[in-house]
């Protein structure tokens, strides 16, 4: 049981910080590398929160997959002149305004229901195969939306081929 | 045992800073990371409310947010490369085509 906060705190700092440095850093292959750090601290969240499969599937699919797409652009994209240049717009004032009314109403929305939805006792009965109950439900109760997604991956594909063609 | 309540407010962490970066950098890239943490904070709070109520619905509902993630991703980053192989910049306030 302590044991489990241990990780849970660390694992959610870890998280955080690397966030904020991801936002924070000027040169875009340190951002990549922390926003890496944020998402296998996310994966160890999974992994605490009894979610097995879609811990593996956030360190394949997301750092093993996405992140190397960004850092492949990064690579093709990055100018030596950027980096000297702002890295910030002229709006933050209003960003900051705007992120924290918005953050205050999700907050508040939180505050409101914690009582209803009883979050303080989670029901922690989770199926113990988990991979097994997660492929039961996408097979058989969510087979259209699978079957869309299918669809949406393939309309990526040829959208993300289209834009990188060197000459349309 | 952790309470659900910790998860959301980690997952609020997360969203916020998420929107700071998408707000105030200039480079289209990081714009599109911070969008990818946004989602990713989504995630947590779909798992952890699967957690709560102990059934799998909402880890399947994560799998379907991390496709979209990935097609977001694949198709952001070719638009990227294509305005940077005409224009040369990734700065967001320079892409101003449209303005006059």
């Amino acid at each position: 049981m302590i044991l489990n906060q241990i990780l849970f705190y660390f694992f959610a700092l870890l998280a955080v910080g690397s966030a904020i440095l991801m936002v924070t850093r000027r040169n875009v292959v340190h951002s990549a590398v922390f926003l890496i750090s944020t998402l296998l601290a996310t994966a160890g969240i999974f992994l605490q929160l009894q979610a097995e499969f879609l811990f593996v599937v956030q360190i394949i699919l997301y750092v093993g997959g996405i992140m190397v797409l960004f850092v492949f652009v990064i690579m093709l994209v990055n100018l030596d002149v950027a980096l000297r240049q702002i890295q910030f717009n002229r709006q933050k004032y209003v960003a900051a305004v705007l992120t924290l009314v918005l953050a205050a109403q999700v907050f508040f929305a939180l505050w409101v229901a914690r009582a209803g939805l009883n979050l303080a006792n989670p029901a922690d009965k989770m199926p113990v195969r988990n991979t097994e109950a997660i492929g039961d439900a996408i097979f058989q109760r969510y087979m259209l939306p699978f079957e869309i997604a299918s669809v949406l991956l393939l309309v990526a594909m040829i959208g993300a081929v289209v834009m990188a063609k060197r000459r349309v | 045992m952790i309470p659900t309540e910790a998860y959301l407010i980690l997952s609020l962490a997360l969203f916020t800073i998420g929107v700071v970066g998408v707000l105030t950098r200039r480079n289209v890239i990081i714009v599109l990371m911070s969008i990818e943490l946004i989602l990713n904070a989504v995630n947590i709070n779909l798992v952890a409310f699967s957690r709560h109520f102990g059934s799998v619905d909402g880890q399947v509902f994560a799998i379907f947010i991390i496709t979209d993630a990935a097609a977001e991703a694949a198709v952001g980053l070719g638009i990227i490369l294509a305005f940077f192989r005409n224009r040369e910049t990734v700065l967001a306030d320079e892409m101003d085509m449209l303005k006059w």
